[in-house]
């Protein structure tokens, strides 16, 4: 299924059909070192345009950390990250989420006392161009261009059924509801890779389920790539063409779900070494 | 020979601030709270301290307790009735009920002692000089000035002793990390709490006896602008930080003084507050404060 | 589509209510004024009132919307105040009353915002009680400075100084506007009710549209966590600028009406305690909730009137109510209490 597999870091895991396309995303030696820790290092990741890929290892293996390095809370100290070919080098978050990144986070962070609505129209608002003043004088830019972002937001909320609850507060919706809506928010940036970090947190396994069909149905109707954080090995192995193991900050396995559930050195991270008898 | 007088003069009024903001600190450390009737409660000391002298005719000694008394009473009572119920509230919601009681405090001053500025007793004139004469005269230390500075020096030292070693001292800074967890590990935190009222609040009779001496204008306002100087100092030096209360007292002390001296009298706390924003602009904590970094 | 209609309603109905209120109100405070039937120290208040609600809601802005601690708003409103009075002067008594009035607050407005285009610099940088802090420090800078400043005018134009009346150079037939510590005398008391009224409604507009169009739901956004709203593309510096400098540019407006209701004033006036009165109004009247410090501003301004009847006590009187509706609004019993009348509609829309 693959054209190229290797075993331990460098090199890519893209699909077949990706293959004579350009990645989407190329992580070369990527490291942060914060003091003396050095969080992750050595990090080579390449992602197929319309790839889902797994990024899994054990708590504090450094999965959030590579995230906060893609989308620069942290800048990274060694390495190159090429978002579609370009060098995101010096850039800050808000840069490179125009360049096409967009992140959910661990721990929700939703626009508590915004509607869901507003919640998903705060993710439209660099695609939207009316200033201050004509939003203050309500030109007809605003009215036309609110109109259209109020069309958008019905069509992301769809995804997930929950136009419904547009006008809800989003402090106010069930756990569920605020990881999708976070989810739908960052759909709302037209990203080219998704970041989805622990996006099956909290959920029971027909949720689960539901959240992987929707991931696919993301990936196919706006042609995306994705790549998530996920402790749900069922979700993992199911949805994930190509998957990464991390672990004390470095990669210590690359490949499909079959090669990494037998991959000895991942057993190992997971469940420990075996017994000498 | 002037830089000198003025550098001991605004020691002196550093060491003021300096008292007065480790009330600020103190409090918003545990308390999470910006206690802005604190400067009031200054003024109140000054008032207790001038009435126990002036109309009762006491002796400065038990004048200056009964003041470090009386204020330590109204904190713990303030706290108690006004602060307390809200703990869980917003922190907005608490400064406003400050506003309040500091409302309180300098209109019930103005009931009970009148606009018109009482004069201060002066209570330290030893063997009739209100000073030391040095290098000739050229340079006057007053007994004011020398005892305001040993008076922070101590204080300091004793709360810094406080906080560090005593069971008492390290429940304070238990609560300021955590309220909750300082609860479930056994710790009394309505007391602690109100015990740093109580400290602070003492703290702030002496700032206003030894204010008052320094400056012995006394009137319901008296408090007000110390207070929001002494705030800023705090903040200055790192909200929550003892030493950064020292630091920060002293050194707007000395920046206002010498302010006054070299550019304009007029423009001194103008330059005063230009002088904290720079270095705000540089050090975005404060001096000695930590910079808490949000994770993701 | 119904929804979409239904939702779009509900907050411009809501805004349309405050709108609406304000109106009911001016046309009553009109008509009592024509009639006579107000004493003469309510007529005194009117333009004041109409000052501290555009000062409560333009603070709101800052607070409420944008969700930082501002505790200098005074000094906007005191840089409008001089700047109007000033070019007031400058105008003359030749242009039209409400004209002068117009172009004067205009130009206090401005000055306004462009003074909070230095303060605005530390604030982005700082967070929390540091920002504060920083506000507070150039709402007392604004003062001392102010107090320092003398201004004349005469046949050749404005003259500024630093010094005294003297150093100015007036020519004879010259008129001191600022005179340093003893304030701007000689005001022409320009304000009417009705100017106070047309401000009113224009911070309604301006306030209320920046709240529901993008660069409010990005305030909002940055509000409720900045990090999210970084990761979704909001810049903070562009838009916590473009908040500030609109609550600025409103205060100082307000502040020009209020100096030409009085044909004098100090620069005390608008010093720290004036900052904490009108967060006093937008916390009462609930942060973000415009209406509220509307409603809140105007009552707490007449409140110490209708204390009269406390004659000295009036003030403390006033602390223990201020202190008193705190710890009530605060209860948690109160809270839910509030909960069940306030949001009994948009309960039902929550999601279970």
């Amino acid at each position: 299924m693959f054209s190229k597999l290797v075993p331990i870091p460098s090199g890519a895991m893209i699909p077949d059909r990706d293959a004579d396309k350009s990645p989407i995303l190329e992580c070369i030696n990527l490291g942060v070192t914060f003091g003396g820790l050095k969080a992750v290092e050595n990090f080579n990741l390449t992602i197929g345009r319309t790839e889902i890929a797994g990024l899994i290892g054990p708590n504090g293996a450094g999965k959030t950390t590579v995230f906060n390095l893609l989308t620069k809370v942290y800048q990274p100290t060694k390495g190159t990250i090429l978002l579609d070919g370009k060098d995101t080098h010096g850039m800050n978050t808000i840069q490179v989420n125009r360049a096409g990144v967009a992140r959910t986070f661990q721990n929700i962070r939703l626009f508590t006392n915004l509607s869901v609505e507003d919640n998903v129209k705060g993710g439209m608002n660099n695609a939207m161009h009316y200033n201050m003043w004509s939003g203050i004088f309500r030109l007809p830019g605003f009215w036309k261009e609110e109109r259209v972002a109020h069309e958008r937001a019905m069509e992301l909320l769809s995804i997930f059924d929950m136009q419904d609850m547009a006008s809800a507060r989003a402090g106010s919706l069930p756990y569920g509801a605020q990881r999708r809506l976070e989810i739908v928010r960052a759909l709302a940036t037209n990203p080219g890779l998704l970041l989805l970090d622990e996006p099956a947190a909290g959920m029971n396994p027909s949720e689960t389920a539901e959240l992987m069909e929707n991931i696919r149905k993301i990936r196919d109707t706006f042609q995306i790539a994705v790549l998530l954080i996920e402790h749900d090995m069922k979700l993992v192995m199911n949805i994930c063409e190509g998957i990464c193991v991390l672990n004390f900050g470095q990669i210590i396995a690359k490949g499909s779900p079959e090669d990494i559930q037998s991959n000895p050195t991942v057993i190992e991270a997971y469940l420990g070494k075996k017994k000498e008898a | 020979m002037t830089i000198l007088s003025n550098l001991i003069s605004g020691i002196s009024l550093g060491s003021i601030y300096a008292i007065i903001a480790l009330g600020y600190t103190m409090v918003y450390g545990i308390a999470k709270m910006l206690n802005f009737a604190h400067g009031d409660v200054i003024m109140v000391g000054g008032y207790l301290c001038f009435c126990t002298t002036a109309y009762l005719g006491w002796s400065p000694l038990p004048a200056v307790l009964l003041a470090i008394v009386g204020c330590t009473v109204l904190g713990i009572v303030v706290e108690r009735l006004a602060y307390k119920p809200l703990r869980s509230a917003p922190s907005l919601a608490v400064l406003i009920t400050a506003i309040g009681v500091s409302y309180f405090l300098q209109n019930a001053a103005l009931l009970l002692w009148g606009s018109d500025p009482k004069v201060f007793p002066t209570f330290f004139n030893f063997s009739g000089k209100s000073g030391v004469a040095l290098f000739g005269g050229q340079l006057n230390i007053t007994y004011v000035a020398m005892i305001t500075v040993a008076a922070c020096l101590v204080i300091m030292l004793v709360l810094t002793m406080f906080t560090g070693h005593t069971k008492m001292g390290k429940a304070m800074r238990a609560v300021s990390e955590d309220k909750g967890a300082a609860q479930l590990m056994g710790i009394d935190v309505n007391f602690t709490i109100s015990m740093t009222f109580a400290i602070g609040s003492g703290l702030a009779a002496i700032a206003g006896v030894l204010l008052c001496s320094t400056y012995p204008t006394l009137m319901p306002t008296t408090g007000s602008m110390p207070g929001i100087k002494a705030f800023t100092a705090a903040v200055f030096g790192g909200i929550g930080s003892i030493p950064g209360a020292l630091l920060g007292g002293l050194l707007l002390g000395v920046i206002e003084i010498f302010a006054r001296a070299y550019v304009s009298t007029q423009l001194s706390d103008a330059i005063v507050f230009t002088v904290l924003i720079l270095v705000l602009l540089v050090k975005p904590s404060g001096l000695l404060g930590r910079l808490v970094r949000e994770k993701v | 589509m119904a929804t979409k209609l239904k939702r779009m309603a509900s907050s411009t109905r809501s805004s349309f209510i405050t709108y609406g209120m304000v109106i009911v109100a001016y046309a009553v405070m009109e008509a009592l004024l024509s009639g006579g039937l107000l004493t003469s120290s309510l007529k005194g208040m009117l333009v004041p009132i109409c000052a501290y609600v555009v000062m409560a809601v333009s603070l709101n802005l800052t607070v409420g919307i944008m969700g930082e601690l501002s505790l200098g708003h005074a000094g906007f409103m005191s840089v409008g105040a001089f700047t109007a009075v000033i070019a007031a002067a400058a105008l003359g008594s030749t242009v039209a009353g409400p004209v002068r009035l117009a172009a004067s607050m205009a130009v206090g407005g401005v000055a306004a915002g462009l003074v909070s285009l230095i303060v605005v610099v530390p604030v982005l940088r700082l967070q929390g009680d540091y920002l504060a802090i920083v506000t507070l420090a150039f709402g007392e800078i604004i003062k001392n400075i102010i107090n320092c400043v003398y201004v004349g005018l005469d046949g050749a134009g404005i003259h500024f100084g630093m010094k005294d009346a003297a150093a100015l150079g007036l020519e004879a037939d010259g008129k001191m506007l600022l005179q340093g510590p003893m304030g701007a005398v000689g005001i022409p008391k320009l304000s009417t009710l009705t100017a106070g009224f047309i401000l009113m409604m224009l911070t309604l507009a301006v306030v209320l549209n920046f709240v529901h169009s993008r660069s409010g739901r990005a305030v909002m956004a940055l509000r409720d966590n900045r990090i999210a709203a970084e990761s979704v593309g909001i810049s903070p510096t562009r838009y916590k600028m473009m908040a500030f400098v609109t609550s600025a540019v409103l205060a100082g407006l307000a502040g020009g009406l209020y100096a030409m209701n009085f044909s004098s004033i100090l620069a005390k006036k608008f010093d720290f305690n004036t900052s904490i009165l009108i967060l006093v109004f937008v916390v009462l009247g609930g942060m973000g909730n415009i209406r509220g410090s509307i409603i809140a501003a105007a009552a707490l301004t007449v409140l110490p009137e209708l204390l009269r009847q406390f004659a000295d006590y009036r003030m403390l009187v006033y602390a223990i109510v201020l202190i008193l509706v705190m710890l009530f609004t605060n209860n948690p019993a109160c809270k839910a209490l509030f909960a069940r009348f306030k949001f009994g509609s948009s309960a039902r829309k929550e999601a279970v």
